[in-house]
């Protein structure tokens, strides 16, 4: 029995509709993608859909209270509340780095810094 | 200590002033930078997510790592800068010189310059732009100041939200909210269709299952001391609400994201010349604006939709901010006008020479297939598959081909 299903691509700015032709869990074939990246997001997404997380981190004693940070790959998509409930538990002290690795393989990926974060200087600048 | 004497001021500290004092130092120009927040960065630093430096790091970066590598650049070239400076006013004494006032930690700071390079970015629109009537409650917020909450001062402005205007800030902060577990009730686009891109509606909206409501508005914000809901109603083809068609959406956060417009506070009260199409200063071909060496890039400018753009114009507004010290040509030549044919909306810069090549950054008015951007006086023409309004037509114009203009102005339009 085979199944077609649609998807708009997120890959890129074009946003590709995207039509897999499927039979049980098997991809048969990938309709309307501008380019090889779509093809491969349509897969992807049939059989395991996948998403970056961007959020921030508590900082303490830094020139700001938060930081930035993102995953180094998407993760199931179905765990990304999951990432999202490990990361409010993190506190980090200043300074941060930007790149620093923060929380490794959470579902298969790191959690990196994506921006710097200064200590605070003493209250009177 | 702040020496008072410059070649150039460049005010602002995000992508485009950072470029453009970057590029002003590599041009051996005294030069120093002013930024009214507490840190350097703009913008960008806010943005937790991708879509920044694609085309001049070849690299899909998020706001932070993109505005962190402009700003080591700045820093390894020894850019003189202060933040925490308000520029309070600029006073022209003179073609070449300019007196620039700012509230700053060591108080009132006077610093003057030859030549300024303006680079403030832009401002929100906000609830009175987009006819928000009710109540005036606690929680109605533009997008970028939600964003600044939540991203860098670590604050969730509030637990339900609705959100006006389906523009791509609207959308990622709807994902953005949506993730920190409030409840976006909806996003309103006041036109049928989404003003984003479509893989954010899907990555922001439906991975979230958050309603989009087309083709309506929001009437009324209601709520004492804090917002309690939204009345919201369909538009009819006049762009105005279907009487009966009103319903309530309960919230306690409403979220304007209605587009930005170019800050010209400063340029303004100095007598520049603005352009009511781009909502920025009219310039010529060296992004210098009616008042001699006053210069402008980035948002300040025109509002860009690639971060990518407004570096260009930093640096460029640096480069001819050099040339145009050593030898002032301004004057000798003729300039002719920019003017908006057929599905233009707007077009920077506004007047050109014809002695070099120029940039051209533009709008459309309404989206179009298969056509091609033309001058009308010159027969030059490029070819593209779609142009539409969100998305900023660039196009290179070269020397010999402008030209080719005899009168006092060029006209662009789009033709089929």
């Amino acid at each position: 029995m085979t199944r077609v299903l649609e998807y708009t691509c997120i890959v890129c700015p074009a946003g590709c509709l995207l039509r897999v032709e499927a039979e049980e869990a098997r991809v048969l074939k990938v309709y309307g993608a501008a380019c090889p990246r779509g093809v491969e997001y349509a897969k992807q997404e049939f059989s395991d859909p996948r998403r970056m997380v961007f959020t921030v981190v508590r900082v303490r004693n830094g020139e700001m209270p938060t930081v930035s940070v993102k995953t180094s790959r998407p993760i199931p998509k179905n765990k990304v509340f999951n990432l999202m409930r490990m990361l409010v538990s993190i506190e980090l002290e200043a300074p941060v780095e930007i790149g620093e690795v923060i929380l490794r393989n959470a579902y298969g990926a790191d959690v990196i810094t994506t921006r710097r974060v200064g200590k605070r200087k003493s209250s009177r600048a | 200590m702040i020496e008072h004497e410059y070649d150039v001021i460049v005010i602002g500290g995000g992508p485009a002033g950072l470029s453009a004092a970057t590029r002003a130092v590599e041009n051996g120009l005294k030069t120093l930078l002013l930024e009214n927040r507490e840190m350097l960065g703009g913008i960008p630093l806010q943005c937790v997510h991708t879509g920044f430096g694609i085309h001049c790091f070849k690299e899909d970066l998020t706001g932070g790592e993109f505005i962190t590598r402009l700003i080591d650049r700045a820093v390894k070239n020894g850019v003189e800068s202060m933040v925490k400076a308000h520029v309070l006013r600029v006073q022209v004494d003179s073609a070449y010189e300019k007196t620039v006032y700012a509230a700053s930690p060591i108080g009132l700071l006077k610093t003057r310059a030859k030549a300024m390079v303006y680079a403030v970015g832009a401002r929100e629109r906000h609830s009175y732009e987009v006819g928000l009537t009710g109540d005036r409650p606690d929680g109605v917020y533009t997008a970028g100041e939600a964003q600044a909450l939540m991203d860098i001062y670590g604050v969730l402005p509030g637990r339900r939200i609705v959100i006006l205007g389906s523009g791509d800030v609207g959308l990622i902060m709807a994902r953005r909210f949506a993730l920190e577990k409030a409840e976006v009730k909806a996003v309103v686009e006041v036109l049928p269709y989404p003003g984003g891109l479509t893989r954010n509606i899907v990555q922001c909206l439906n991975d979230f299952n958050i309603p989009l409501y087309l083709g309506h508005m929001v009437l009324e914000v209601r709520g004492s001391g804090r917002v309690e809901k939204v009345v919201v109603a369909r538009v009819g083809g006049d762009m105005k609400p279907v009487e009966g068609s009103e319903f309530e959406l309960e919230c306690d956060t409403v979220i304007v994201s209605a587009g930005l417009r170019p800050d010209v506070d400063i340029l303004e009260k100095i007598g520049v010349e603005t352009d009511p199409a781009t909502g920025g200063p009219v310039v010529n071909e060296f992004y210098e604006t009616s008042v001699p060496l006053v210069f402008a890039a980035g948002n300040a400018l025109v509002i860009n939709d690639l971060v990518d753009y407004d570096v260009e114009q930093g640096e460029a507004a640096a480069t001819f901010a050099s040339m145009l010290l050593e030898d002032y040509t301004t004057q000798r030549l003729k300039w002719r006008r920019v003017e908006r044919g057929r599905n233009i909306r707007l077009i920077m810069p506004q007047l050109v020479s014809g002695t070099r090549d120029v940039v051209f950054y533009s709008r459309v008015q309404h989206p179009e297939d298969n056509v091609r951007v033309t001058i009308r006086e010159t027969g030059f023409e490029k070819r593209f598959s779609r142009v539409k309004p969100a998305e900023m037509v660039r196009i290179r114009v070269n020397a010999e081909e402008l030209a080719k203009v005899q009168g006092e102005k060029l006209t662009f339009e789009v033709v089929g």
